[in-house]
């Protein structure tokens, strides 16, 4: 394996693994915000309840986002040096922002969130929560204007030393081609999956307890949210799919294996083996036109092959295949979970389907999984290129020796299973507690400056915490 | 003109990010270090609490140090990263562990031995790999047409496991120093005693890197003990005569608070010294500042931000330091 392989490896992974986090405390943060509003407008202590038991897996997620992105700020120096060294000029700052509002936003007001509601009054406290999920939507504003900026990239100039510097204003390089859509559609991916976990863990309760409350009212709310959120999300990525034709196109004839032109109209494969040496996809199953449909909302159209673009420009057309199609399917699957949840609910048995429960409970980490699916999409489908077009990932690395490299990949993968897999356990016994009456309010001590979860905040587990 | 002000205000910014890093994170890094010296109940329970609440936000400017010499110094930042990989990644997987062992350690009574490890082990092997990144750093990097040109083991030598083993043992002396302000009874007695002994031991690390650095190179040398410039570097030596002597007087009388400060200054009196070893360059003899540096538009769109959002961080973590004034008992702040 060259060092190459093994730098972009090493960036997947711990991209993918940070990613988890704040693909569920965005859609978290504004949960806690609409449970806090609800209890305040209504007093009813059953949204205070709930707000307190989310916000102690809150903070365990949000305190596990931060260990894992401290990493993220360093790995485009040590792996991606050239990257960095060229496009630091526009990335950084972007990236610079993020980090202000990310730990100084969010962290410095899940601070005064944690430290509990009779320390600093009502209107203090929702002002709090109110800033925390503002700061997790500016933090992710950022973050994919960067992102974008790479896919789309213009408003740039290439000075002397070879770098990509802002050629005017910034407002062209934040609000690039692909920005708008690329944030409702990950945006929204967030609230969609957090809606999936808050709907498992009431189903789960409410497999053990019909009559449990809060785990009625989480669910009631979580499967009003995947009916309304899964739609507009198949609204959202059909938008940033036309988009990504116009401006990525060999990036969509990959997730759809078009190797050859269709002069008359694509087909739509639904499954198959992409191979790129062959240049066509084994054993496919497909429907005439409806590629072309789907694409050019027309299925006379013509759309273009791999083959009109030069092979070695070709992203690996198996993996974006599948995963974008595991993306879908599990898109279509929400959906399903929502439509079932509206027909229970129209003839009131919301609360005692057991097998809606139950696929309920199956579907709750379906959102991670369709999260990274549509990252992996987009960025190996931007492959052979870091800055789309522009420059390409062979050229961007660090030079670095793979023996680095692989030991490096070796201790993240270790680190992290180990780290992140105990801490996942802790949310898990978290969640398969019940939510009560008189929900503890997290104990405030020890408690953080930043934000970052107080060790008392499970609540449970410490003894004589007093 | 402004292009050359935003770049010293960004080296100002960032110089003060790591100075801010290195004191906050550093005596809590320092306590992880000395945590095996401490009994298992009590008095670790109660060194844990002490930082607890503000070793997040001290990691903070850790990210914010990394994040600003991307954007403000793409160059230095695309230098120094490379020729010290398997330092950095030591130290992110090591604060990756102490990290996440200050929510883990209380959550199950079974894994805190465990917990306990990973925090001890993970603050070490961080502060090693910072100081030895430091010593990477002043040793010389192997630039060739603005890119690293080096092995992936040149940081590796005897004075980068000299400046790793000071800054271990510079960072166990702030932890100590800062227990004997927070915290009384027995453990109070043990982390005086720590102390006393840290602060030989950081004053002899201090003056063996001191007498190393002019003999990496002329440079050096030339900066030190050249003429008119060695009158006022010679203040350097002189303070920290003066500050170690005040440090170990303090720590006599029974003074709780002094002792931690003086050890802040020591650490001050060192980055002063490295300051003048090092300005203009960023990476020692080969990059300045201005051959590093980001061009005016970047420099100037981000120091709007940090204009704004730097007071904000100041205030609300003195603010933070503040609620939890006082002595930290077995549980935790009351």
């Amino acid at each position: 394996m060259d060092a190459v392989i093994l730098a972009r490896a090493q960036f997947a992974f711990t991209v993918s693994f940070h990613f988890i986090f704040p693909a569920f405390s965005i859609g978290l943060a504004s949960y806690l915000t609409v449970l806090e509003g609800l209890w305040l407008k209504t007093s009813r202590g059953l949204y205070a309840n709930l707000y307190r038991y989310w916000l102690k897996i809150f903070a365990i997620v949000f305190g596990m986002g931060v260990v894992s992105g401290i990493v993220m700020s360093y790995q485009f120096g040590t792996n991606w040096s050239v990257f960095s060294a060229k496009a630091g000029p526009v990335i950084g700052p972007l990236m610079a922002y993020e980090v202000l509002t990310a730990f100084f936003l969010e962290a410095g007001f899940l601070g005064v969130m944690l430290f509990g509601i009779s320390k600093v009054g009502r209107g203090l406290h929702f002002f709090a929560t109110c800033m925390v999920a503002l700061g997790t939507l500016i933090s992710a504003t950022w973050i994919i204007a960067a992102n974008s900026w790479m896919q789309t990239p213009v408003g740039y100039a290439i000075n002397a030393k070879g770098q990509f510097v802002p050629a005017g204003s910034w407002l062209p390089i934040i609000f690039n081609p692909s920005f708008p859509f690329r944030l409702a559609h990950t945006v929204i991916a967030a609230y969609l999956t957090t809606s999936l976990v808050v709907g498992g863990v009431g189903a789960w309760h409410l497999l053990k307890d019909k009559a449990n409350p809060g785990a009625r009212t989480m669910f009631s709310m979580a499967m009003w949210m995947a009916v309304l959120v899964a739609p507009i999300q198949m609204v959202a990525g059909d938008a940033h799919g036309l988009n990504t034709l116009k401006h990525q196109p060999a990036k969509v004839l990959a997730m759809e294996g078009d190797y050859h032109p269709s002069p008359d109209g694509a087909p739509l494969i639904l499954f198959g083996l992409p191979s790129n040496a062959e240049a066509r996809v084994r054993y496919e199953v497909a429907i005439p036109k409806l590629g072309s449909l789907i694409l050019k909302h027309d299925p006379n159209a013509a759309l273009p092959g791999l083959m009109d673009f030069p092979r070695d420009k070709w992203p690996p057309a198996p993996i974006v295949f599948w995963s974008f199609r595991i993306m879908v399917a599990l898109g279509f699957a929400m959906l399903g979970l929502g439509l079932w949840g509206l027909v229970a609910r129209a003839r009131s048995h919301l609360y005692d389907w057991t097998w809606l429960h139950r696929a309920a409970v199956a579907m709750g980490p379906a959102g991670f999984v369709a999260v990274i699916a549509g990252w992996v999409t987009t960025e190996v489908g931007r492959q052979p290129y870091t800055i789309y077009g522009l420059l390409e990932t062979a050229q961007s690395h660090s030079p670095l020796a793979a023996p680095a490299v692989a030991t490096s990949l070796l201790a993240f993968v270790l680190v992290y299973f180990f780290a992140f897999g105990a801490g996942t356990m802790y949310i898990l016994r978290l969640m398969a507690r019940p939510p009560e009456p008189g929900e503890p309010e997290p104990l405030h001590i020890p408690q953080h400056a930043a934000g970052i979860t107080p060790a008392s905040a499970a609540g449970d587990a410490i003894p004589a915490a007093e | 003109m402004g292009g050359i002000d935003l770049t010293i205000a960004w080296a100002g910014i960032i110089g003060f990010a790591v100075f801010a890093y290195v004191v906050m994170d550093g005596f809590d890094l320092g306590i992880g270090i000395l945590f095996p010296s401490f009994a298992v109940g009590d008095e670790r329970n109660q060194a844990m609490n002490s930082v607890a609440p503000v070793w997040d936000g001290n990691e903070t400017w850790l990210v914010m140090g990394g994040g600003g010499l991307l954007a403000a110094f793409p160059l230095a930042y695309a230098i120094i990263l490379p020729a010290t990989y398997p330092l950095i990644i030591a130290m992110l997987l090591g604060l990756v562990f102490r990290g996440v062992a200050f929510e883990f350690r209380w959550r199950d009574p079974r894994h805190r031995p465990l917990w306990d490890v990973a925090f001890s082990l993970g603050s070490g092997v961080a502060a090693l790999a910072q100081g030895m990144t430091l010593g990477a750093i002043l040793q010389g990097i192997h630039v060739e047409a603005g890119a690293y040109a080096g092995g992936w083991l040149d940081w590796l030598s005897p004075f980068s496991l000299l400046t790793g083993m000071a800054v271990v043992v510079g960072y166990a002396l702030l932890g100590a120093t800062w227990l004997v302000w927070k915290t009384e009874g027995p453990g109070q007695i043990h982390a005086r005693r720590l102390a006393l002994w840290l602060g030989t031991a950081t004053l002899a690390m201090l003056a063996a890197v001191s007498a190393a650095t002019p003999f990496l190179a002329y440079d050096y040398w030339r900066r030190w003990f050249a003429m008119p410039a060695v009158l006022l570097t010679a203040q350097v030596p002189l303070l920290v005569a003066i500050t170690a002597g005040t440090f170990f007087w303090s720590l006599r009388r029974g003074d709780e608070r002094l002792p931690f400060l003086l050890a802040l200054a020591l650490f001050l009196l060192g980055f002063a010294g490295l300051g003048i070893s090092i300005y203009p360059y960023v990476v020692p003899r080969a990059v300045t500042i201005w051959d590093a540096a980001a061009p005016p538009q970047s420099q100037l769109f981000m120091l709007v931000g940090a204009v704004v959002i730097v007071p904000i961080m100041l205030a609300y973590t003195s603010w933070a330091y503040w609620v939890f004034r006082g002595k930290v008992g077995t549980h935790g702040y009351h």
